[in-house]
């Protein structure tokens, strides 16, 4: 069985789905056996997920109108 | 002849117009206060560039690519001194584990979601704008924006195993900065260690 340090290296690409076979069973027995890795892949998912919701930043009015102006002009 | 360029351009700004609030968005995270100035940039470097767009489905991604380059561009114009960091450090650092020991939130049940809900989106940014920008982009293009890492390393002309790298190592450094960060500014109880 691999180390904790071993799997927790691996989370996000496990999570990625970016392992080979051998790694991601390797990854999956450990998780298996050991709760506190599980905790560190429920965390490592929550911050996927913090990341996701942390992508929209607001257009200002302004901004748009200028950039729609932008295309208006673009020459045919 | 005339009509297939006004239909040209119209097509152009359909795209780009759908495509605005996200590239804003990737853009603000990138160069901060210049994101429209490297969004102009974008609009008229991918209208003299639009014919080499093969497919409609693919415009997202393409004007993404050309979005990242001008801020990069921006970027290094404005290059701030390379931040040093100490891989060795980062690569064994694990938040969630700083968390437990530190334990910020004593009499809390979520121990782990309480600290991500002390971050607000201005917080988030500030974190992101602190990372090298070589981890930063595999980073946001990936968790942030949805797009595969060979598509981020098509729009870095990099190869898969560098991005692949380079996500690896930017996520570590995100979670260290976050902690980091959250000392600094105060987003912690005062008497955490």
């Amino acid at each position: 069985m691999i180390s904790c340090a071993e799997a927790v290296r691996q989370l996000w690409e496990y999570l990625d789905g970016a392992l080979g076979t051998a790694d991601h069973a390797l990854v999956e027995e450990h998780l298996g056996r050991c709760r506190r890795c599980c905790g560190e892949l429920e965390f490592a998912e929550e911050l996927r997920r913090f990341l996701a919701r942390s992508a929209h930043d607001d257009l200002p009015d302004d901004v748009m109108r200028r950039l729609n102006q932008t295309l208006e002009d673009l020459e045919p | 002849m005339e009509s297939s360029r006004t239909d040209r351009r119209e097509r152009f700004a359909a795209l780009a117009r759908d495509q605005l609030p996200r590239l804003y968005a990737i853009a603000r995270r990138l160069v901060g206060d210049d994101a429209e100035d490297a969004l102009q940039d974008c609009l008229l470097r991918g209208y003299q560039r639009f014919d080499q767009l093969r497919e409609d489905t693919a415009g997202p991604a393409w004007l993404t690519s050309i979005l990242v380059n001008c801020c990069r561009d921006r970027g290094r114009a404005k290059a701030r001194q390379p931040v040093e960091v100490d891989f060795d450090e980062v690569d064994t650092f694990s938040l969630y584990r700083k968390i437990a020991y530190e334990d910020p939130f004593p009499y809390s049940d979520s121990l782990h979601l309480d600290f991500l809900n002390e971050f607000g989106p201005d917080d988030v940014r500030a974190v992101l704008m602190d990372l090298p920008e070589l981890y930063r982009l595999p980073l946001m293009l990936v968790y942030m924006d949805g797009f595969l890492a060979r598509e981020v390393a098509g729009m870095l002309d990099a190869p898969l195993g560098t991005v692949l790298a380079r996500l690896h190592r930017g996520r570590k450094l995100f979670e260290k900065q976050l902690w980091e960060y959250a000392e600094r500014s105060g987003l912690l109880p005062e008497d955490t260690p």
